[in-house]
């Protein structure tokens, strides 16, 4: 029962009545306003001349756009190297879905333990909050810089983040199902593989593209700030090593034209299985 | 009964195909994505084993690394204001990239935009901004801004308003077509719909988006002052290269610390506002 206010006579009618929803959502909006004032005070240019740096960036922007070349690396190799930062985001990829496959299995509060549901979520909140490339780094220690550091590391993310999707694939399924599979004696076993995968499966495969899209973003920037090779060391190299922009350009638009494909597939899939995202 | 038992066979056949078929497309199914596997592992040089090999080691020494010592705990308030700098960077260029997305997305969506030209013009224009990795463009703006919390925040801001303007534009479209139409063709202006329908709805979907995208800037922050030699990014590299591994463990933890709480308060803030 909600109550309704007393309205005196004469008296403005209210149009809006406060609500919990709506206060949150003024506080939310001018406390991520305060903190973005105080966060301009860290923003910093290390003296560079603002409007002159501005101008630099247009027109490297310009040049790296619209100039593109290669000086310091053979055409023939690039192939080589975008085979290989796309190697590192499917393999990624693929380990991640088998590692996240099984722990959403016993996630997922139909088909799982439901002891083990919200330890595994917890867990897999821990993963996910560890940044990627700190996950590559501390493999480092141990196997060195450089692809399987890089591809295990990525791994971590990618399982992390394909559990929570597979979790609440699996947890969207008709409960009908599953009890009148488990009341006409269908094993655990049985109840996944006839039922719950296959229904869930075009779910499963676009989440796995999405997670794809990101790996690959992923393992370009890896390749550029961990050395794990490929297109995203390229880039770096361009950068850092020749400080060529115009050469910079020409990966950019490697990677870009490439990314931009996997979003059209991503979104065919998107659509195809509304996925909402 | 023989036609029964005529037509039970039948059936049974017909099942047996469908399955045999069923296990033949799973199994060329299995076989290319282990060929796959075995080529991209290949070309990339990874090493299966010695990814499995480099599990004990790396989790005896965040086992090591993650309790803090007096060595580490004398770093830190150096690491604390690193973090800082990295949460509120993270935010301010999410901020301001979402203000700037929220324009251009009313200037592109269908309900509240209008002109087809422009919408593509924006759209084009986001897709550019996103599919370029956030590190493309630390690295493209390293060589006018230097390595500054500025060049990390020119990256982030411009990967926000890529994904956030295509994101802003589907829930305009999607919340509020039904009402602009009915606001329309009762004579209300363009910036009346958009004041008093359009962002009054699409509000709590937006703000959803902006807490999701600080939660990944922070992320993408880390990697990006890797780069930019600003944040925890810098931080944690300073210390991972001097061998101070326990001050990389703490600042690690502090990372893990603040991304968890963001995502349990956006969480909590989500369930009230949506």
């Amino acid at each position: 029962m909600s109550k309704t206010p007393k309205i005196q006579r004469g008296a403005l009618i209210p149009l809006r009545q406060p609500n919990v929803s709506r206060t949150t959502l003024s506080l939310t909006l001018g406390g991520l306003m305060v903190l973005s004032i105080v966060g301009l005070f860290f923003l910093d240019i290390k003296g560079a001349n603002p409007w002159q740096a501005m101008i630099k960036a247009l027109e490297d922007m310009g040049k790296m756009f619209f100039q593109p070349v290669i000086e310091h690396f053979d055409w023939q190799d690039i192939p080589l190297d975008l085979l290989i930062t796309l190697s590192m985001a499917f393999l990624t990829t693929l380990i991640g879905a088998i590692c996240a496959l099984f722990l959403a299995l016993l996630s997922a509060r139909n088909i799982g333990n439901k002891y083990l549901s919200g330890p595994i979520s917890s867990f897999v909140a821990l993963i996910r909050a560890v940044p990627t490339v700190l996950w590559v780094l501390i493999f480092a220690v141990s196997a060195g810089l450089g692809s399987v550091a890089a591809v295990v590391g990525m791994s971590f993310h990618s399982a992390g983040y394909l559990v929570k999707a597979y979790t609440e694939s699996f947890e969207e399924l008709d409960d009908g199902v599953i009890e009148a599979l488990k009341a006409g004696g269908a094993g655990w076993w049985s109840i996944v593989f006839q039922a719950v995968l296959p229904a869930s499966m075009s779910y499963l495969i676009s989440w796995t593209f999405l997670r794809f899209e990101i790996n690959f973003v992923q393992a370009v920037a890896l390749g550029a700030a961990a050395g794990a090779g490929g297109i995203g060391f390229n880039l770096q190299m361009a950068a850092g090593h020749y400080a060529n922009i115009r050469e910079v350009g020409t990966f950019t638009w490697i990677i870009l034209v490439t990314a931009i494909i996997f979003e059209l597939v991503a979104t065919r899939l998107k659509e195809k299985t509304r996925l909402l995202l | 009964m023989a036609i029964d038992s005529l037509e039970k066979n039948t059936a049974l056949s017909r099942a047996n195909v469908y399955f045999r078929a069923h296990k033949i497309r799973s199994f060329i199914g299995l076989a290319l994505v282990l060929a796959l596997t075995i080529a991209a592992s290949s070309i990339a040089g990874f090493d299966l084993i010695a990814g499995i090999e480099s599990f004990p080691k790396a989790f005896g020494w965040m086992a090591n690394n993650f309790v803090p010592n007096q060595d580490s705990l004398s770093n830190a308030p150096r690491i604390m204001q690193k973090l800082l700098e990295t949460v509120f960077v993270a935010i301010v260029s999410t901020v301001i990239g979402a203000v700037i997305a929220l324009a251009l997305a009313l200037l592109g969506a269908r309900s509240t935009g209008g002109n087809a030209v422009i919408s593509a013009l924006i759209r084009t224009f986001a897709s550019v901004l996103r599919n370029i990795p956030i590190v493309a463009w630390a690295i493209i703006f390293l060589f006018s801004f230097g390595a500054s919390t500025f060049t990390g925040f020119l990256a982030l801001a411009l990967g926000s308003i890529g994904l956030l303007t295509r994101a802003f534009m589907e829930s305009i479209d999607e919340t509020s077509q039904s009402t602009v139409e009915a606001l329309k063709a009762s004579g209300a202006s363009r910036v009346q719909i958009i004041f008093q329908a359009v962002l009054p709805s699409v509000l709590p979907q937006i703000v959803s988006w902006v807490l999701y995208m600080i939660e990944t800037n922070i992320r993408d922050a880390t990697l990006v002052g890797l780069l930019t030699n600003s944040g925890i990014g810098f931080a944690f590299s300073i210390y991972y290269k001097s061998m101070q591994y326990t001050s990389a463990g703490l600042t690690v933890l502090s990372i893990v610390i603040v991304i968890v709480l963001l995502e349990l308060v956006s969480n909590k803030l989500r369930r009230l506002i949506l």
